[in-house]
Parts: structure tokens; C-alpha cells; sequence
């Protein structure tokens, strides 16, 4: 880490590119007083407001929950937001757009491909019974065990540093990529998915899990410790299982009812009358 | 659901190899260490060697099978690495034809040469 | 499927290099690959040569073939790229231990509620990811010693 008591003044270098007048893009240095605490988005805003108007980024929640910031800063894709400028250790910060995604305008990546990739593996429980899940009645029973197979794959934020760290990705836009296959992973292990089948078609064939050959960069860089490699090897397990017919899909979480001539345990006081009006739908 | 069942067998194959190969391996370069399969005193390569090696049915076997396990492994590994590279379709197909045949090829070449010196070496040893 | 727009900004095979990120794993990966290149050049090679035990009418010319065979790669940096192929193997097979392993889920430990300082998949298999390491540098030296006498 630098030596907050010493650092006064650091030196951001932007990778700008403006698609209405530039050919290449190029790396433009601005110098900004540092202040403790700063963040690589606090410099971003710093710059904009007293240097360079024209700068171009997303940002939203500067907490690290929307995942709209990441960027390429000293060699590693980060969330800006996330990114003290003391943890680089050093006070030049050099700032690009994430690799591997086109760059729209200076340091704002074009996604679609990803999330094109996620779409079509199925991000949602697919199950049979359609008309519980257009007007549900009820909960569908999940233990906690059954929760912890898929959970740390939900927290991902979809900032897409995963897909700008991965080696394959570098090389092959057929590829998946990091994110849609441990989103694919983690509706494969939730209890309640009966999907199983219409994500294969996908993940069999070349969209699959097949070209990752386990260099963890996704995992290194997550900012939310999704682990997408985690998920990617256990996709590739489940995979294989199913083809050696090993693996059987697990029947999809019921729905949670009421059993029926359940009396009321004595002492315990009923709910008092609704003070809202149900809505009707 | 090719890459699906391409892949597993790309598993499997490098099982087998690691066995295989373990064992060749061991036979020709860990001879210092550990003596197998080296009927006489020379070196492994030499002929006295590798003609009694010829003899035996074990290795005609184990030769036909390490031939089959590496060229699918590495020939698909070769298949990963120039698909990473996005060719386009119409190379996607040629490459995988080239593989196929040479793979092909190759494992023929090999097993007569592993079944012509077994049955020269069965007759004449 | 939505248009995608912009200047391309893929990191190509420079990725497969590590771009700028210095992880173990990802040197190790690299490695697999180019060893991996490395043995199926050697293996082609090795069918043809080894052929030669199957050419001859009798014992005598098939003693022949095999020796005229064996002078032919027996040169200095021959017997160097020969020692090459065994390290490259030993590399190979033992991170590709590793890898059925890992790829397989075994070795990676079980999802977890990610609490900061993540521990992933990658901390999980590292205790593996040196032991095969260290085996191959040891299969390596011994081959080596082999070589040298």
C-alpha cells in the first residue's frame, strides 16, 4: 500500500477514445490532489468536473453492488468505485476500458455480448408447472443446504471483470465466457429449477464450459467473490456425470403447502385483521 | 453435445495415457532408478531390447491403446487451441477434417508397425 | 441478438500470456499448452521414427532399420530436445493430474457465503497446484540424471 501520510498528488492516465473524432485511442495524464480515502471513481469525477468534461464512464451505486464500474486500472479489471488509490501502491493510475469488449467512448465497454451469452442459457428457474410461476400461491420448500449450492453464485453483479480477466475469452467471442456459465451453474443447482435439460442443448455444444481450462483469473479478480471458476468446474462435472448417466436431475423443489386437519397450537394468539385492502389482480 | 462427449473422452484419454506413457516413461528414461522391461543389459533403446519388448503380446496391446489415447488427446487439444483462435466456419470443418484423417492415419500407420514387428518377433525370436 | 457497437478492444493471444495479471495458475496454464504443443510435435515424429522396427525382410536388416534409425536421432541436440520431451511430459502429466482433478470439482472446495477476503476455488487447489509442481521438477531431475549417464 502507499504511504498515505506522503501521498499529496497522483497521476491519472486515461485511456481516451472518441469514436466522432479520434482513429486510435490514446492516453491523456491528469494530475489531482490526492485526498484520503479517494477513490479511482472519486478521481474519475475529480477529472471531469475541473479537467476534462468530456470523459466518459458508467457509474451508479460508487458502493460496489451495481456493477456498472468496471474498468481496467493497473493492469487488472476492478470496480472503480471498490478500488482505494492507496491499495495500487503506487501513484500513477492508469485507467482503460475492460478488454475484450468493445469500446463504445473512452472507458464505457460495449456488454451486449455478454449479456447476449446470458440469455441464452436460461438465467431463471424453468419449470413445468407455468402457471404457478405467472401468478404464484405459494413458497417452494428449500432447506438451507440446498440454498448453499447455488447462493455464492447469486451475488454476482454481472460487472463483467471476470469476462475481461479470462484468457479464452481474450481470443474466442464464440466462448461463453465466465459469467453466463456460473449463472447457468447457479439455476443448474437451485432446488427448485427443472431446467436442466433446455440449458443443455446450450452448454453441451460449443457454448459450454468445455474451453475453460481452469486459469482462475475469474475468481481472482470477482469483486464480489462469486468464485465463477467454482461454478464453471462444477458445471463441467454435472456435465460429464449426465453424459456417463451418473447424474440424475434432482426432482424441482415442491410447492410449499399447508397440510391439510393441521389444528392450531393452543397459546398462540391469532393475526389481527388486515388494516389494507387486498389488491385485486 | 459433440464438445460435451469429446470432452469426457479427452478425460478418460489422459488417464490412460498417464498409465501408459507412466509405464514407457519408466521403461526408457527411469532405467537408472528402476529396471523394467529390459530383458538384456544395454540400453533401452537398443535392438536386443526392443526386439523382446516386440514379443510380448502386453506391449503389442499397450502400444495400440497409449497410440489411440494420445493422438485423440492431442489432436483434440490441438482442436481447442486453433478453435480459441475464432476461425471462421468453413475453416472450423476443414480443420476438423485434417484432424480426423491424419488422427486416422497416424493410428493405422502405428498399429501395423506395432502388429508387423509382434508377428516378426513371435516368428524369428 | 442486440448489435454490438464500439472500437474492438479484445487482448487476443497476449491474453493467454497473462495481460497484465500475474496469477499461478494462469502461468501454469500456459505451460500446459505449450507442452502440450511440444509432445504432440515430438509424438508425430516418434510414430515415423519408431516405425523403422517393422521395416526388413529378416533379423539382420530390421537390426538394420532400427539402428540407422536410432544414429540418425542419437546427435547432441537430439539427445537435448529428447531430454526436453521427458521434462515437457513430466510437466503435462502431472498438472494434468491436477487438472482432471480440479475440472472434474474435486479439490475446489464447496460453495460457500462469500465473506471477505474471498477464499475461492483457486486458494482451495493451490496446496495441489505446488505439490505437482514440486513431483514434476523431481520426475524431471531424475529423468535427467538418466540422460546424463
Amino acid at each position: 500500500m502507499a504511504d498515505t501520510t506522503t501521498l499529496t498528488e497522483v497521476v491519472f492516465r486515461i485511456r481516451r477514445f472518441d469514436p466522432t473524432s479520434d482513429a486510435a485511442p490514446r492516453w491523456e495524464d491528469y494530475r489531482l490532489p490526492y485526498t484520503k480515502g479517494m477513490t479511482v471513481l472519486d478521481g474519475l469525477k475529480a477529472v471531469k468536473e475541473s479537467q476534462s468534461p468530456t470523459l466518459s464512464w458508467r457509474s451508479s451505486c460508487r458502493m460496489g453492488v451495481c456493477g456498472s464500474c468496471g474498468m481496467f486500472i493497473n493492469g487488472r479489471p476492478r470496480l472503480a468505485c471498490n478500488t482505494q488509490i492507496t491499495e495500487l501502491g503506487t501513484s500513477l493510475v492508469s485507467v482503460a476500458p475492460l478488454p475484450n469488449f468493445k469500446t463504445v467512448r473512452d472507458l464505457v465497454p460495449d456488454l451486449t455480448p455478454m449479456f447476449d451469452a446470458h440469455a441464452a442459457l436460461h438465467p431463471y428457474i424453468v419449470r413445468a408447472d407455468q402457471a404457478e410461476q405467472e401468478r404464484p400461491t405459494g413458497e417452494y420448500w428449500q432447506s438451507v443446504h440446498q440454498l448453499e449450492a447455488y447462493l455464492q453464485f447469486s451475488y454476482c453483479i454481472k460487472c463483467g471483470c471476470c469476462m475481461a480477466a479470462c484468457p479464452t475469452y481474450a481470443t474466442d467471442p464464440v466462448y461463453s465466457g465466465p459469467m453466463p456459465l456460473a449463472q447457468a451453474y447457479r439455476y443448474t443447482a437451485d432446488s427448485r429449477d427443472g431446467g436442466f435439460a433446455a440449458r443443455k442443448a446450450a452448454l453441451a455444444a460449443e457454448r459450454g464450459p468445455w474451453k475453460c481450462h481452469f486459469a482462475g483469473e475469474c475468481s481472482q479478480v470477482c469483486p464480489k467473490g462469486v468464485d465463477p471458476a467454482r461454478a464453471i468446474q462444477l458445471m463441467k462435472r454435472a456435465l460429464v456425470l449426465d453424459y456417463l448417466r451418473l447424474w440424475k436431475q434432482p426432482c424441482p423443489a415442491k410447492l410449499a403447502t399447508v397440510p391439510a386437519g393441521i389444528k392450531r397450537r393452543e397459546g398462540i394468539p391469532e393475526a389481527p385483521a388486515p388494516t389494507i385492502e387486498k389488491m385485486v389482480t | 453435445m459433440r464438445d460435451q462427449r469429446l470432452w469426457t473422452w479427452h478425460v478418460g484419454a489422459g488417464a490412460v495415457i498417464l498409465v501408459l506413457l507412466g509405464l514407457h516413461m519408466t521403461v526408457m528414461h527411469l532405467d537408472a532408478f528402476v529396471r523394467v522391461f529390459n530383458a538384456t543389459a544395454e540400453e533401452p533403446i537398443a535392438w536386443s531390447n526392443v526386439f523382446a519388448r516386440a514379443q510380448s503380446t502386453f506391449f503389442l496391446v499397450s502400444y495400440v491403446l497409449l497410440l489411440g489415447a494420445a493422438l485423440f488427446h492431442g489432436f483434440y487439444g490441438l482442436r481447442t487451441i486453433v478453435f480459441e483462435l475464432n476461425p471462421g466456419d468453413g475453416l472450423k470443418k476443414a480443420v476438423n477434417g485434417a484432424l480426423v484423417a491424419a488422427g486416422l492415419a497416424l493410428f493405422l500407420f502405428g498399429t501395423w508397425a506395432a502388429w508387423a514387428s509382434f508377428e516378426f518377433a513371435r516368428v524369428n525370436g | 441478438m442486440i448489435e454490438s457497437k464500439g472500437r474492438p478492444n479484445r487482448l487476443g493471444i497476449v491474453g493467454w500470456l497473462g495481460g497484465g495479471r500475474w496469477g499461478l495458475e494462469r502461468y501454469l496454464y500456459t505451460l500446459h499448452r505449450v507442452t502440450g504443443l511440444g509432445l504432440l510435435l515430438y509424438f508425430v515424429l516418434h510414430i515415423v521414427v519408431t516405425s523403422s522396427r517393422a521395416v526388413g525382410a529378416d533379423l539382420e536388416a530390421r537390426k538394420a532399420w532400427w539402428e540407422w534409425a536410432m544414429g540418425n536421432v542419437s546427435g547432441g541436440m537430439f539427445v537435448a530436445g529428447e531430454y526436453l520431451v521427458f521434462a515437457a511430459f513430466a510437466f503435462h502429466a502431472l498438472n494434468g493430474i491436477r487438472l482432471g482433478l480440479v475440472e472434474l470439482g474435486i479439490g475446489i472446495g464447496r460453495p460457500i457465503e462469500p465473506v471477505y477476503p474471498y477464499r475461492t476455488s483457486v486458494h482451495e487447489q493451490r496446496p495441489l497446484a505446488i505439490a505437482v509442481m514440486v513431483l514434476a521438477a523431481i520426475v524431471a531431475l531424475a529423468g535427467g540424471y538418466g540422460f546424463l549417464h
